[in-house]
């Protein structure tokens, strides 16, 4: 890819006969001085608001703490809590489910539009630009927007239903719709980012792989099934696991679309954590759900790390 | 450039009518699909509270009244919203520039004992998505360890976390990585200090990757929302899109979408004039790990 910060790193040996000097030992220390002064910055922010986390994430979820009195150790209380919560299946199955969905829309959708634009020779700048407009809005912005295209009333979906005479739908107030109605907005303002990794990928397929597999005789969609995807099987492959692990994590639509109603149809799991924390005043409650998404989310993780790798070896 | 289909095949008229029909398809299509929703902000804000309740709508607004601009900005103190933003990516951007620049130098140039650990440790934070790490964070933000200063209500609680992004620190690391050392060592050899080679030869040559991790580092900050509800609670506090969320229940429809489209004009106009470097970012992004 054509990037300039994809510059593959360059190796070099540390220090050629540094240890033979005299003085090189006191050269050592002044470098390491010097260096942990410019970490230090760093090493702070991450220590605080990075690697702590983690640990008291973990310690979070197995105490109660109202933050008056000392923190309690209550083993699988917290998580005995969480479960029994009738919202607890819901928000799993609702993430699942939500998650699903935008897969099904907003996975093949991109690479579909990618191949397209990709054989474009006109426009090329425009499409561009406005599919990556959405992107660039706050997700808030977007988000309410979409509030107001799926009002009920006089909202423009239902406008748009009844012009070509279709009867109106409730969208957000149903238990059937309210759901797809939130990948929708979700998949609006994400597809975009796919659509531009895509196309930078397409557009580093070398083009004589195409010319010889015509001369093979292989037609239009041969050739996309044996060139053009395996040549980006791999990024098919990362962006798979990114949209997961992304959407999986998915609150401000509930938040401020649906409160997570109606009947618990669009609760998810962070929306949940959420409102365990701020809502409920259970601090242990939320962090028992947050380290469960954490694991499951650290499955996909681990093997987006080991397809990464893979790519850039 | 070679693609999928034959350049042969486009010189037939057959070809040429299909090359233009999906064209055209693929252009209404993206028009209406990512243009019109933002048409239909901009006018739905100038329409009045009877008009937009109207079935059917109007297409185009009866009468064009920017006066519901001005009443959004007054209502609901979006001068105020913008000005803490601004202040919360501005310093966000500077802070994590000054921290995530020298980190990744003294680990690609100056390699201490325990760099590549430090340095995996950095990037291991990649793997834990923000969303999971919000409550234990949050606790962090309201009562910092050994410190036990609150951070709630103040931009430090924005902006000490935005500089700890392993992401960006890989990719200034990256980039130093291809900066030869000899450059570096005549400079040594002169009697210039770290500070200084850093100053006057690896930010010079590094204008590129500064620009892109510049530019997400404010779009992010200023795109972010969950975080910002969280730890800046107060009204005169909250940015952009948190103070239009928490007061969009109370306020008028049309002054609502006036404010939403002034909420969007400042990262669309960064997409405009950036959009070179933000495209740069997103294909960087991909090749992360």
């Amino acid at each position: 890819m054509a990037v300039l910060t994809a510059k593959p790193p360059v190796r070099r040996s540390p220090h050629p006969g540094a240890a033979h000097h005299p003085g090189a030992a006191r050269r050592a220390v002044g470098r390491n001085l010097t260096a942990y002064g410019f970490l230090c910055g760093a090493l702070i922010c991450f220590a605080f608001f990075s690697w702590y986390p983690m640990i008291r994430e973990i310690v979070l979820s197995f105490q109660e703490n109202n933050f008056v009195d000392a923190p309690r150790w209550v083993g699988l209380d917290n998580f005995r809590t969480v479960v029994e919560d009738p919202a607890f299946r819901s928000a799993w199955l609702n993430t699942a489910a939500f998650t699903g969905l935008a897969l099904v829309v907003g996975y093949a959708v991109p690479f579909v539009l990618a191949v397209v634009l990709n054989e474009l020779r006109h426009a090329k700048a425009y499409l561009r630009f406005v599919v990556y407009l959405p992107v660039m809005l706050p997700p808030a912005v977007a988000v309410l927007l979409f509030k107001w295209f799926y009002d009920p009333g006089a909202g423009l979906f239902n406008q748009v239903l009844d012009g070509v005479g279709l009867p109106p739908l409730s969208w957000l107030d149903s238990t059937s719709t309210a759901l797809i109605s939130l990948v929708i907005v979700s998949t609006w303002m994400n597809l975009g980012t796919g659509t531009l990794i895509y196309l930078a990928a397409l557009q580093s397929i070398p083009g004589d792989l195409y010319e010889s597999a015509e001369l093979d005789g292989a037609g239009l969609f041969r050739r996309l099934w044996h060139v053009t995807i395996p040549q980006t099987k791999l990024i098919l492959l990362v962006m798979l696991l990114l949209q997961v692990v992304a959407t999986m994590q998915v609150f401000i639509e509930p938040y401020l679309l649906t409160g997570g109603g109606p009947e618990n149809a669009t609760v998810t799991v962070a929306y949940l954590m959420y409102q365990y924390a701020f809502n409920f005043g259970d601090f242990g409650g939320g962090g028992a759900l947050g380290l469960m998404l954490m694991i499951v989310l650290l499955v996909f993780s681990a093997f987006y790390l080991r397809v990464s790798r893979e790519e850039t070896r | 450039m070679r693609t999928l289909v034959s350049p042969l095949s486009l010189r037939s008229w057959h070809g040429r009518l299909i090359y233009w029909t999906v064209l055209v398809a693929v252009v209404i299509g993206f028009t209406i699909a990512f243009v019109f929703p933002l048409y239909w902000m901009v006018t739905g804000a100038l329409k009045s509270p009877d008009e937009l309740a109207q079935i059917p709508p109007s297409f185009f607004p009866t009468s064009y009244d920017f006066g519901v601009y001005a009443d959004a900005w007054d209502q609901l103190q979006l001068g105020v919203f913008l000005r803490n933003t601004v202040l919360y990516a501005g310093g966000a951007w500077l802070f994590t520039l000054a921290v995530d620049v020298t980190a990744a130098y003294a680990l690609s140039k100056l390699r201490p004992f325990f760099g590549k650990v430090i340095l995996g440790a950095m990037l291991a934070t990649l793997m834990i998505p923000p969303m999971v790490l919000l409550l234990p964070t949050y606790l962090v933000a309201k009562d910092v360890p050994i410190f036990g200063w609150d951070l709630l209500n103040t931009p430090w609680a924005i902006w000490l976390p935005a500089a700890a992004n392993g992401f960006f620190v890989f990719l200034l690391k990256r980039f130093f990585d291809s900066i030869p050392r000899e450059l570096l060592e005549a400079a040594e050899i002169d009697g210039a200090s770290p500070l200084r080679i850093l100053w006057s030869i690896v930010l010079p040559v590094s204008r590129p990757i500064l620009g892109v991790v510049s530019i997400l580092s404010v779009v992010t900050v200023w795109k972010d929302f969950v975080w910002p509800l969280l730890v800046l609670p107060e009204t005169d506090k909250m940015s952009i899109s948190v103070g239009i969320a928490s007061l969009s229940a109370q306020m008028p429809q049309n002054v609502l979408i006036a404010s939403l489209v002034i909420a969007s004009l400042p990262t669309i106009l960064v997409f405009f004039v950036f959009q070179r470097s933000i495209m740069a970012g997103l294909t960087a992004g991909s090749l992360k790990g």
